[in-house]
């Protein structure tokens, strides 16, 4: 579904900030995978997730997605078919528009004079009922009325409207209260599952690390270091990882928000 | 002075707030939604209100409506340009725009700075000669004016809600939610800057029309007082759907002018206008402001008394 080869990206190339965020870095992922991405503060986690959305075009290597090659792609053209997540809830909806608003964009149907119709808002009141919150009843209020965890709930609604070939979760619950953390976390394996999406995840839980997806990467200095799925996966502890990742670097791994249970 | 002076002084005050009122229309779009402050507005006005009467001075009072649209579309286009397109930041862009718009409006007007309308036809005073004998014939001016802003508010107000409007308000609400619903924010600015410009070309023509004459400095200061007005409305109306922020808009700028015409009645000078306006707009700007501010700044100076207080001791 997605396949990267040997991408590369340096920031501010040739002064005294100069930042390789991603070096030489390649990836595949097979139609379905959810793959779950730990690695120490910049790593080149979210740096790899810009890359792949487009925010900036990579320095070489290619990016195809699901078989076309995206690499010169603007970011507006490949959100087709990739839906995004934030750790910041508020980055996802447009605050001062309504809520049918919000989904009548992300759901993107009709020509550019389409309005909201009645079959529309039924589709949004039945979609919004999934998750919950009762948001299904206040369509036409402004969202920036909404909480942090309905906020991040409405925002993966709208990412996935319209089944994304790619859905990239960065952090999404991170921000959130634990229990609208499990509830968000529970939505999205919900929707992924349901819709068979291909999707990346970064999380600093190692435990969902582990248990979340069928394949776990981890990152360091913009390399994957560490590349698990399958069987190999199935029996390994946050100890494992940890170990591994020494092994591997050489240090141990240092992310202040780590959590190591 | 007597009731029939002071209804058509009233009437005057509606008629311009209502002419104006198309501009602010236009800022509503461009400030309020798009979230860029567009100064190119002045000259996009004046603009208007050239390309409007050199067109009617043609013979084409109709058409010069459409022209002066088409005007300020293109002035719109080239604003938008710069700043999406071209690295120019969005306040230098509207500057540089309203600057060559200066010589491009002497041009438009043949190289003089004064265009006079007075013995051409204008869709003023054709729609005074259809209406000449009803009991509509003193209001012509207000028929005109109230007309267009009608039409202007219910299409921008239908616009506003079809998906290509949505887009519009999500980019100066969250241009990142823009381009993850995959549609590229430098269309939408383009289209809103576009649409917001036609507004002021239309609004400068149907200005240059009513009174007969186009002078070079007619849009002077139009950005400050269209401001003004869109910040009184904003403050009468409050919150809502887009209509009654529209419907608020226009009865900002028609509230304006009333002020305005009191005021001049009070004796305060005419040239008094455009200082007036920019004390309304920072007030309605600095005054939520400093409200926020204002238990910090109690707070502090509290602080302070009680420390000099214990000094005492």
């Amino acid at each position: 579904m997605l396949t990267l080869s040997h991408i590369s990206k340096t920031f501010n190339p040739g002064t005294v900030n100069e930042k390789k965020a991603i070096s030489d870095l390649s990836l595949q992922l097979a139609p379905g995978d959810f793959v779950t991405i730990i690695g120490a503060n910049g790593a080149g986690k979210s740096t790899l997730f810009n890359a792949i959305c487009g925010s900036f075009y990579t320095d070489s290597g290619s990016i195809l997605l699901g078989g076309e090659d995206v690499t010169f792609w603007p970011e507006h053209r490949r959100a087709k078919d990739i839906g995004r997540l934030f750790q910041d809830p508020m980055r996802g909806s447009a605050p001062g528009m309504t809520i049918e608003e919000n989904l009548a964009l992300a759901a993107g149907r009709g020509g550019w004079f389409a309005r909201i119709t009645k079959a529309d808002r039924e589709f949004f009141r039945e979609r919004l009922s999934l998750l919950d919150m009762g948001l299904e009843d206040r369509l036409r209020q402004p969202v920036g009325l909404l909480s942090g965890g309905q906020r991040q709930a409405l925002t993966l609604m709208m990412a996935t409207m319209v089944p994304p070939k790619l859905l990239l979760l960065d952090e999404h619950t991170a921000a959130l209260d634990p229990g609208t953390a499990d509830k968000v976390l529970e939505l999205t394996k919900k929707i992924v599952a349901d819709a068979k999406l291909t999707c990346l995840m970064i999380t600093h839980n190692m435990q969902s690390a582990l248990e979340l997806g069928n394949r776990t990467l981890m990152m360091d200095s913009g390399r994957i270091i560490l590349d698990v799925g399958g069987k190999e996966r199935e029996g390994l502890t946050v100890n494992d990882l940890l170990a591994r990742f020494k092994a591997g670097v050489g240090r141990t791994l240092d992310n202040d928000r780590m959590l190591l249970s | 002075m007597d009731l029939m002076t002071l209804l058509s002084l009233g009437q005057t005050a509606f008629e311009l707030g209502l002419i104006c009122s198309l501009t602010v229309l236009a800022l509503f779009l461009s400030y309020s939604m798009l979230n860029v402050c567009d100064l190119s507005t002045d000259g996009c006005f004046t603009l208007g209100a050239a390309v409007g009467a050199a067109v009617a001075l043609a013979g084409h009072p109709w058409l010069s409506l459409g022209a002066a649209m088409l005007a300020g579309i293109c002035s719109g286009f080239v604003v938008a340009l710069l700043q999406t397109r071209m690295g120019v930041n969005s306040l230098l862009a509207g500057i540089i725009v309203n600057t060559a718009l200066y010589s491009i409006n002497i041009a438009v007007m043949g190289g003089s700075s004064l265009l006079n309308l007075n013995k051409t036809d204008t869709v003023f005073s054709i729609v005074r000669t259809a209406l000449d004998g009803t009991a509509f014939e003193n209001a012509y001016k207000l028929i005109v004016a109230g007309a267009a802003v009608v039409l202007a508010m219910i299409l921008l107000t239908l616009f506003l809600r079809t998906r290509l409007g949505l887009a519009i308000r999500a980019t100066g609400d969250n241009p990142d939610m823009v381009r993850s619903s995959s549609i590229n924010p430098v269309f939408t600015t383009t289209v809103g800057l576009c649409a917001a410009n036609a507004l002021t070309g239309l609004s400068g023509c149907l200005l240059a029309q009513s009174q007969k004459a186009v002078d070079i400095n007619l849009g002077t200061g139009m950005v400050t007082i269209a401001l003004a007005s869109l910040l009184i409305g904003a403050t009468v109306m409050g919150r809502g759907g887009i209509f009654k922020r529209a419907l608020g808009v226009v009865l900002g700028a028609v509230i304006f002018r009333l002020v305005y015409t009191v005021a001049l009645r009070l004796n305060m000078p005419a040239f008094m206008l455009k200082l007036v306006s920019s004390v309304i707009v920072v007030l309605a700007i600095s005054v939520p402001y400093l409200r926020s501010r204002w238990p910090m700044l109690r707070r502090r100076m509290a602080h302070g008394r009680v420390k000099g207080g214990r000094e005492e001791c």
